[in-house]
């Protein structure tokens, strides 16, 4: 599906804070409060200057950079073979969808095709994982609105709950609760263990069942529905204009969805439901999140059924890293991360052929966190707090 | 001077007695809401964890005492202290037995509004001696807060009062033993001003879901940001005071107090306490936390409202003779 919609510069005034800053004297009438990046809530190190009038923020300035680890730098001395553990930690909330999409883009640039099996485990893999990071953003907004000491941590541990079942199931596949590294060039290292299917169907069922108790808690709530409704809104328009992908740009009524606009793994042999919703607040994103749990628990139950038979490798599985090697040639291949359009964009070539000259993660956090100077002002600290959970930045993927 | 006495060693009772049961009601809470959280709670210092809370204050009384340099050093250090005697000082004119009271003051319930609004001080000084931005940010909140749920507070430990015809606590009570409990009859007036004592009670010690002072994931830890050792420890236990005193107020006063049958009157007492205090843990460990303008709409379209309606039942129903 193409977008077309007409995105004038002029959105952005309207919308710009800095420039009704004027009316107030810097010095004299606002308190300049530095939130983060040692703060509770700001999702790790994520820093925001807030200009505040009593308790309402007039100007919000965010700051990113405290998580900075050259990651794309340190991919460019790697091997291209040993580039998967590495950028597991981008997203630490969704490893697996890193390795997936760091991967795609070599086997674009190699013109690999995967075999069918991997790219079943691939789907089953990314559908969990967005379950198990989905949970971890209703932990973290509830933390974000009801407090590490109250309501909010009970909320956020029986989610942790729940993303142990799929951390458990990874762990059988992988042998790692954190860095799989279980996807490689042209497909997948591990098989299904025995009786995974099973045991999987099983956990599926399990958070299932229990979501309705955390969408009652959540979206149930009136306390948590207050808190969100009509908070933090962000406009189509200013969405599209700053390259904001996945919940938040569905939020805000934008129906786009790589899964389905551009397939990728299986997800051509699959109908994906988008969820879209509109209103472009807190609580819309929040809705969609929750629906998106929902479906991602269908299709990846459809596709544990649906596992063909047959190779989960269409290359070579060797353990020589100097196994790849190219001379020439750029791919740019992207995927719905949980947090929305992760994309690799690498260039190959340079001083050694084994490595790449220049690898690029397009990071979906970081296009969501440039919302910030745009609908965090007029909202008043709370409110940042919410609207900070609400879009769902993982930091170690905006900084790399 | 027998008065005096009197006063000096049930007052000295009482205090000790609140803060062990503090001490035990911090391990209780641990573990409900451990327990609530699918955790097992603290485990490792003396058998079940008993031993947790005597752990925690002697690691707290151990830690470096902080002063910010640009602090206002007098604010700073007399707010925690102020906080402490505030709460505590509630507890003086409270009946936790026929006989067990510090002092039987005529006018308890003025005291009891008076000490209670005080609390605002400390909590000021607190946020503009620490020179800290959050403290400044959570004191200002708490100002709003206080002063606003004062209203319905007063307005709901009123209705009592007149249905009583008594100012003094005790006086409640023993109206109560006589009669019957105010939460129970007259219904109308009686139960609905216990729940919105209840409310403005969680706002005024600053208990989820009105806890914004506070707000750990809002303002960092508000007005005790800067805040170490011991008189951090003043804080924390100035706030679990004023929550027990709380339940054991709303206990005398629509719950009968130390009335109630086959028991001495101080079991009685303990119990309905407890249950209050526990009734605040179970919802702080289950719901989120209102935003500032929020709190402040429900205090003043929903409460206040309602706390006048019942005050004017009540009113009517001593005034048409419902009671004797």
């Amino acid at each position: 599906m193409e977008i077309t919609v007409e995105v004038q510069s002029a959105t952005r005034g309207s919308v710009d804070p800095h420039l009704s800053i004027h009316a107030y004297e810097a010095e004299g009438d606002l308190m300049l409060l530095h939130f983060g990046p040692q703060h509770p809530s700001t999702h790790g190190v994520f820093r925001m200057d807030l200009h505040l009038d009593g308790e309402t923020i007039v100007k919000a300035t965010p700051y990113i950079g405290y998580l900075h680890r050259g990651v794309e730098k340190l991919c460019e001395k790697l091997t291209y073979v040993q580039q998967t553990p590495i950028v597991d930690k981008n997203d630490y909330v969704a490893p697996m969808t890193n390795e997936q999409a760091l991967n795609m883009a070599f086997e674009k640039l190699l013109n690999i095709e995967v075999p069918r099996r991997a790219r079943y485990l691939r789907t089953i893999f990314a559908e969990l994982q967005r379950v198990a990071s989905h949970l971890v953003w209703l932990a973290a907004q509830s933390i974000d609105l009801g407090g590490a000491l109250g309501g909010g941590s009970t909320l956020f541990l029986h989610c942790l709950r729940e993303r142990e079942l799929i951390m458990d199931l990874f762990e059988e596949v992988s042998g790692a609760r954190f860095h799989y590294n279980t996807h490689t060039i042209g497909g997948n290292r591990h098989d299904l263990p025995d009786g995974w299917s099973k045991r999987a169907q099983a956990a599926i069922s399990q958070i299932e069942s229990r979501l309705s108790e955390y969408e009652d808690l959540s979206l149930g709530n009136q306390i948590f529905v207050d808190r969100m409704k009509g908070v933090g809104v962000l406009s189509a328009a200013l969405a599209l204009e700053l390259g904001i992908s996945g919940p938040v740009l569905r939020g805000s009524g934008v129906d786009h969805d790589l899964r389905r606009d551009a397939p990728y793994h299986a997800y051509d042999e699959l109908e994906v439901q988008v969820a879209v919703e509109q209103g472009g607040d807190c609580l819309a994103r929040a809705k969609v999140r929750f629906r998106e749990i929902r479906e991602s628990l269908r299709l990846a139950r459809v596709a544990i059924d649906g596992i063909p038979e047959g190779p989960i490798c269409s290359f070579k599985p060797t353990r020589q890293p100097t196994q790849v090697k190219l001379t020439g040639g750029q791919a740019y291949a992207a995927l719905e991360s949980p947090r929305g359009e992760l994309g690799t964009f690498v260039i190959a070539g340079g001083d050694t052929p084994t490595s790449p000259y220049r690898l690029k993660i397009r990071a979906p956090s970081l296009h969501a966190l440039a919302a910030i100077p745009y609908i965090v002002p007029g909202a008043n600290v709370s409110d940042a707090v919410a609207i900070l959970g609400s879009l769902d930045p993982i930091m170690g993927e905006v900084d790399r | 001077m027998n008065e005096l006495v009197h006063g000096a060693l049930y007052g000295t009772l009482i205090a000790t007695a609140i803060l062990s049961t503090i001490a035990m009601g911090i391990w209780f809470e641990r573990k409900f809401a451990g327990r609530m959280q699918q955790r097992l709670g603290p485990t490792i210092v003396g058998p079940a964890g008993l031993l947790q809370p005597f752990a925690d204050i002697i690691k707290l009384l151990q830690k470096e005492d902080i002063v910010p340099r640009d602090a206002d050093r007098g604010l700073f250090d007399l707010a925690p202290i102020l906080a402490v005697v505030c709460s505590l000082g509630v507890a003086a004119v409270i009946p936790f037995s026929p006989s067990i009271i510090a002092s039987d003051l005529d006018v308890g319930v003025l005291w009891v509004l008076g000490i209670g609004g005080l609390m605002v001080i400390p909590t000021f000084a607190a946020g503009w001696g620490s020179n800290n931005k959050f403290a400044l940010l959570g004191a200002m909140r708490a100002i709003a807060q206080s002063v606003s749920y004062g209203v319905p507070l007063v307005l709901a430990v009123l209705v009592p009062v007149v249905l009583s015809g008594s100012l003094s606590i005790s006086g409640i009570v023993a109206w109560q033993a006589q009669h019957h409990w105010f939460a129970v009859w007259p219904i109308v007036p009686g139960l609905p001003a216990f729940v919105i004592f209840f409310l403005a009670m969680l706002a005024e010690s600053n208990r989820i879901p009105f806890d914004i002072p506070e707000a750990e994931s809002e303002l960092v830890a508000g007005i005790t940001t800067e805040y170490t050792g011991a008189k951090f420890t003043l804080f924390y236990m100035a706030e679990y005071v004023h929550t027990l005193v709380g339940s054991a107020l709303g206990a005398a006063l629509f719950f009968g107090g130390w009335d109630g049958p086959f028991a001495p009157g101080l079991h009685w007492m303990v119990l309905k306490t407890l249950t209050l205090f526990v009734l605040i843990y179970w919802v702080r460990w289950s719901l989120l936390r209102f935003r500032a303008d929020q709190l402040m709409r429900l205090c003043w379209t929903w409460l206040t409202p309602i706390g006048v309606a019942l005050l004017l039942v009540s009113a009517a129903w001593v005034t048409f003779g419902g009671t004797n």
